[in-house]
């Protein structure tokens, strides 16, 4: 209390606090690097919950997501209308998912979402071609890249149907000791 | 503001509730009263919609979450169902249209007194589960606008109902310890966030990580992890050990042991014997035979030689904690330890690190995603390639034979080597040149820089795959290592035996001489003042600790002169040969045959394992080994980092020994425990000197113990103590934890076997499922499963049909089983 921002209402904030693992100082600081995308568009208050979406193309210009070859699928994962734009609220929710202190079951879950390219909750062959494409940048022959693909399938494939359902990739990423390490935003 | 309004509003309705239940009663307790039995089903019905509507907008979802089918529950929707006429009004005040109904509704609270203790019950679960519904709203996979409408109807229902249940200040406690909890998670982060803002090198290591991956840069990390437990010994042993003798003790020079003998004052201050850590090096805290004995020094009364025996028990102890606290750690993360069953997939989905964001990192990562690919891949191609079994069974037998004629070839040495040191020390070091003087730290030090490359070539023979060729490297330098450390310690235990034979020479000469001196006082004059002696002409006995203490020291320095001058010359001086020597040169030399070096990380990483298994060996003999290892520790980051940025280039192939990094932590306490047995005998066996160190004049030094318990604690403590070690007790004991560590065993092995078991489980049942999906029980199990898989209300297609079946014929039921309640 006490405080002379007027982006949010402490209400807000303390909603925020709540559904993030972000600190009030975090949240006021997504704000603004919010607004630094498009400040014509975004406006500095808050308070009455403007219904603004910041496009994908402005999105995946930030530093953290630049490099980043599924910076589409992230963005797009996390935007209500699936096609990449992102309301504050979306924005927010993106940045808490990926950070240092979320659980791994909840980066599990996007993780899923993310890899799944045609968002038909499945990791068929065709979203792992996909996935290893923009990994190694088409550097590696089609026949390698078609047995890597049927190699991940084989290795985590519990229930026979030559795809990766939530439990089987759940499954898989459980042990794997880089995951939650490499998974990981900082913002 | 808001939750003031409320409990104002709360605490308003119980007066009310208090005072006239028809004042308002009108509407709602008619529809109490009588429409009970009516709206049964009316409610039932409400319920199911909002049930099925949950999954489609996003309302009343945390409601239906909860199974109870009690009254109350019903009676809050059947208000909540009439609030929602009212919306227009609320709209205008409050935010959103469902947060304003609670507010109206509050004049229409339940009257507690009305319910039964069940009912009380009932409601109480239903506020802890809205309650932990809150906490957990972080973690759930939930769009933002959902979880903040949850968050908003889960604290209003909280907040309107914990009232009601408990007394006035309940509320507040609530909110209190709501607020707290809040403070200490910050309070937690922050204190997080400044932890890593502390860890030294971050930056140095990302650098690293980001040019040559994570194997090499595991190996700075390991280094910048026992730089932190070095800084902890030495920590200790400065703190609690060097300076109190220094600040408290008596001056250099009051007493024999403190002073440079007569005999070597004239070269004490030469450059060549400090840099042997003789002279006065030697006659400082820096050794064991420093010490003075007495009990209780300073005006703090420090308890001097229980806290030297203190700290050296302690530093043994915490490396213990510490080095399987770490094991154990890893053990939990990487899970199964060594499991190489999900090497593509994991590789495909875990090996991007999202933290990159610069474009020359990216690339970098690129290139070496793409080629640890195509080495998965190339290993997996020779996997399927058979060859001739006996000729390698011979080359294997062979290459192992000849590696241990190695390993007996280089102990052999080394006892020689020492041996003839010692007769070199019994000649007078003077009369030897500076190689005969040193000769067995270097003959050490060589052999452990060039076995290792003989092993390498003999295991060319072998041709066993790349990772576990890498493993029998690693054991025989382990085995090269071991072997030479307990030769070294054997030939010392020769010249303690050696020296304690002197002493009890030393002690006899001492008593003639001492006899000699009274005499010619006495002859002076009979009632002359005491004799004042200089300390300095005092004979002394021999001080086999402090000369462990300094041959350990020497090793230490010796073994890191060769490690940086061999990383000069073979990495430094060999980059820069390569790099200007190839513009004239026959052949390509930076792709053909010195070409640049690899940066070896299981040879660093078993060099710093026993670097500091001889720190743990000396440093009770020699306190100030933990400040030299540090000061060691902190110029080699900064010079191997120099040196693989500048002159190493990135491994072709990367094998790692390990899927975890508990290969090498293993080791680490293998070297622990053996380095810590040759200092325990020492302590345990041999009586410590009569004329140095804290412990002299004792008959063993841990009766420093025994003097303590009974001087300085009260007299039934001794007597515990006493009959605690009672071998009646201790046996008992003994076999007490021996048990223990059995059960734990057992139960552990169940577990892993019962992991198995439902791994099988898991797939058979997903099997069946996948044959009958419409049974009614799996269906909704894995309903529950996808839809907290997906927390979007993204299309589902075939399947919500099937589920909605099943849910049809479930509704059926329940409905038709109902009225016969």
């Amino acid at each position: 209390m006490g405080n002379k921002q007027t982006t949010f209402t402490d209400e807000q904030l303390e909603a925020y606090q709540d559904c993030t693992f972000f600190t009030r100082k975090e949240v006021l600081r997504l704000h603004g690097r919010y607004r630094e995308l498009a400040p014509h568009l975004v406006p500095l208050d808050f308070t009455n919950n403007p219904d603004i979406k910041v496009p994908l193309t402005l999105i995946v210009t930030m530093p953290e997501l630049k490099e980043n070859p599924f910076r589409d699928r992230i963005v797009e994962t996390f935007s209500e209308d699936g096609h990449g734009n992102l309301s504050f609220n979306d924005f927010v929710d993106m940045f808490s998912a990926l950070c240092e202190t979320s659980p791994r079951e909840l980066k599990t879950i996007y993780a899923f979402k993310i890899y799944d390219f045609n968002r038909d909750n499945f990791i068929c062959k065709e979203d792992l071609r996909k996935t290893l494409n923009k990994l190694t940048k088409g550097e590696l022959t089609p026949e390698e890249v078609t047995l890597v693909c049927d190699k991940a399938v084989e290795e985590a494939d519990l229930d026979g149907d030559s795809k990766l359902s939530f439990s089987d990739f759940e499954n898989m990423i459980s042990k794997a000791p880089d995951f939650l390490s490499n998974f990981h935003i900082r913002i | 503001e808001r939750h003031r309004a409320k409990r104002r509003d709360g605490d308003r309705e119980k007066k009310k509730r208090r005072k006239g239940r028809r004042r308002r009663a009108s509407r709602a307790g008619e529809r109490e009263d009588e429409k009970r039995a009516k709206n049964y089903q009316e409610s039932e019905g409400r319920e199911r919609d909002e049930e099925e509507q949950a999954q489609i907008k996003t309302g009343k979802t945390a409601k239906t979450k909860k199974n109870i089918k009690n009254e109350k529950t019903r009676k809050v929707e059947q208000e909540e169902g009439e609030a929602e006429e009212r919306n227009a009004k609320g709209k205008k005040k409050h935010g959103s249209a469902k947060k304003e109904e609670k507010d109206e509704d509050g004049g229409k609270c339940l009257r507690p007194e009305s319910l039964s203790p069940e009912e009380l019950e009932k409601l109480k679960e239903a506020v802890d589960e809205r309650k932990k519904l809150i906490q957990g709203l972080r973690g759930k996979p939930w769009s933002m606008k959902k979880k903040l409408v949850t968050l908003r109807e889960s604290q209003e229902f909280v907040e309107k109902y914990e009232g009601a249940l408990g007394k006035g200040k309940g509320r507040k406690l609530y909110a209190y310890k709501v607020m707290m909890a809040k403070k200490w998670m910050k309070f937690q982060r922050d204190f997080e966030n400044f932890k890593t803002a502390c860890i030294p090198w971050e930056m140095k290591i990302k650098e690293i990580e980001s040019h040559f991956g994570s194997s090499v840069a595991s190996y700075f990390i390991f280094l910048r992890w026992m730089y932190g437990i070095n800084m902890i010994l030495f920590g200790l042993t400065f703190g609690l050990v060097m300076v109190p003798e220094a600040l408290m003790g008596r001056p250099y020079g009051s007493i024999p042991r403190k002073t440079v003998p007569r005999a070597e004052e004239a070269s004490a201050m030469d450059f060549a014997v400090l840099w042997d850590f003789g002279g006065y090096a030697q006659y400082s805290v820096l050794f064991y035979g420093y010490y003075n004995n007495q009990r209780a020094i300073g005006w703090l009364k420090f308890r001097m030689p229980l806290s030297y025996f203190l700290v050296g028990v302690g530093t043994v102890a915490y490396s213990y904690m510490v080095v399987i606290r770490t094991m154990a750690r890893n053990a939990n993360e990487s899970g199964v330890g060594d499991d190489n069953s999900f090497n593509f997939s994991w590789k495909t989905f875990t090996s991007w690190d999202y933290l990159i964001g610069n474009p020359e990192t990216a690339d970098n990562k690129f290139a070496s995603i793409t080629t640890s690919f195509k080495e998965a891949i190339l290993e997996e191609q020779e996997s399927r390639k058979d060859d001739n079994i006996h000729l390698t069974r011979f080359l294997r037998v062979l290459a192992n034979f000849l590696v241990l004629c190695c390993l007996a070839g280089s102990g052999y040495l080394i006892y020689f080597v020492v041996r003839r040191s010692q007769k070199f020390a019994l000649d007078g070091l003077d009369t030897h040149t500076w190689w005969e003087r040193n000769e067995v730290n270097m003959v050490m030090s060589l052999l452990g820089m060039f076995c290792p490359m003989l092993f390498d070539v003999i295991s060319a023979l072998e041709n066993y795959h790349p990772r576990v060729a890498l493993q029998w490297q690693l054991g025989r330098i382990f085995a090269l290592f071991l072997g030479n450390l307990y030769t070294f310690i054997i030939a010392l235990m020769d010249e303690i035996n050696l020296k304690r034979e002197e002493e009890k020479i030393v002690k006899f000469n001492i008593t003639t001489w001492e006899a000699s001196l009274y005499n010619s006082t006495v002859s002076e004059n009979s009632t002359g003042p005491p004799i004042t002696i200089q300390p300095a002409d005092v004979p002394r006995g021999p001080c086999w600790e402090t000369m462990v203490g300094q041959e350990f020291v020497r090793l230490i320095i010796s073994d890191t002169m060769t490690t940086y001058i061999t990383l000069l010359i073979g990495d430094f001086l060999r980059a820069v040969l390569v790099r200007f020597l190839n513009y004239c040169w026959c052949w390509d030399l930076e792709a053909g045959f010195p070409s640049y070096s690899e940066f070896d990380v299981s040879g660093n990483v078993l060099g710093l394992i026993f670097n500091q298994g001889m720190i743990w060996m000396g440093a009770f003999y020699a306190p100030c080994l933990p400040a030299l290892n540090v000061l060691r520790l902190h110029v080699s980051m900064y010079l191997q980092c120099w040196a693989v940025m500048c002159c190493n280039v990135p491994q072709e192939r990367v094998f790692k020994a390990s899927g975890s990094n508990n290969f090498y932590m293993a080791m680490l306490l293998v070297i622990l425990f053996l380095s810590t047995l040759p200092a325990i005998y020492t302590i345990v066996t041999i009586p410590p000197s009569f004329d140095c160190g804290p412990f002299s004049g004792k008959k063993r030094m841990f009766d420093v113990i025994q003097e303590t318990l009974e001087s300085d604690f009260p007299a039934w403590f001794s007597k515990v103590f006493s009959s605690a070690s009672n071998p009646g007790l201790v046996l008992p004991f003994i076999l007490l934890m021996v048990l223990a560590i059995y059960y734990l065993q057992s139960t552990s092995k169940s577990y892993k076997e019962a992991n198995v078991e439902l791994k099988k489980k898991l797939q058979t049942s997903l099997l069946q499922l996948l044959m009958c999906p419409c049974q009614a029980k799996r269906g909704e199990q894995e309903e529950e499963q996808t839809s907290s898989a997906e927390g979007t209300d993204g299309p589902r297609g075939g399947q919500k049909s099937c589920i909605t079946d099943c849910r049809a014929t479930k509704e059926q039921q329940r409905v038709t089983t109902r009225p016969r309640r």
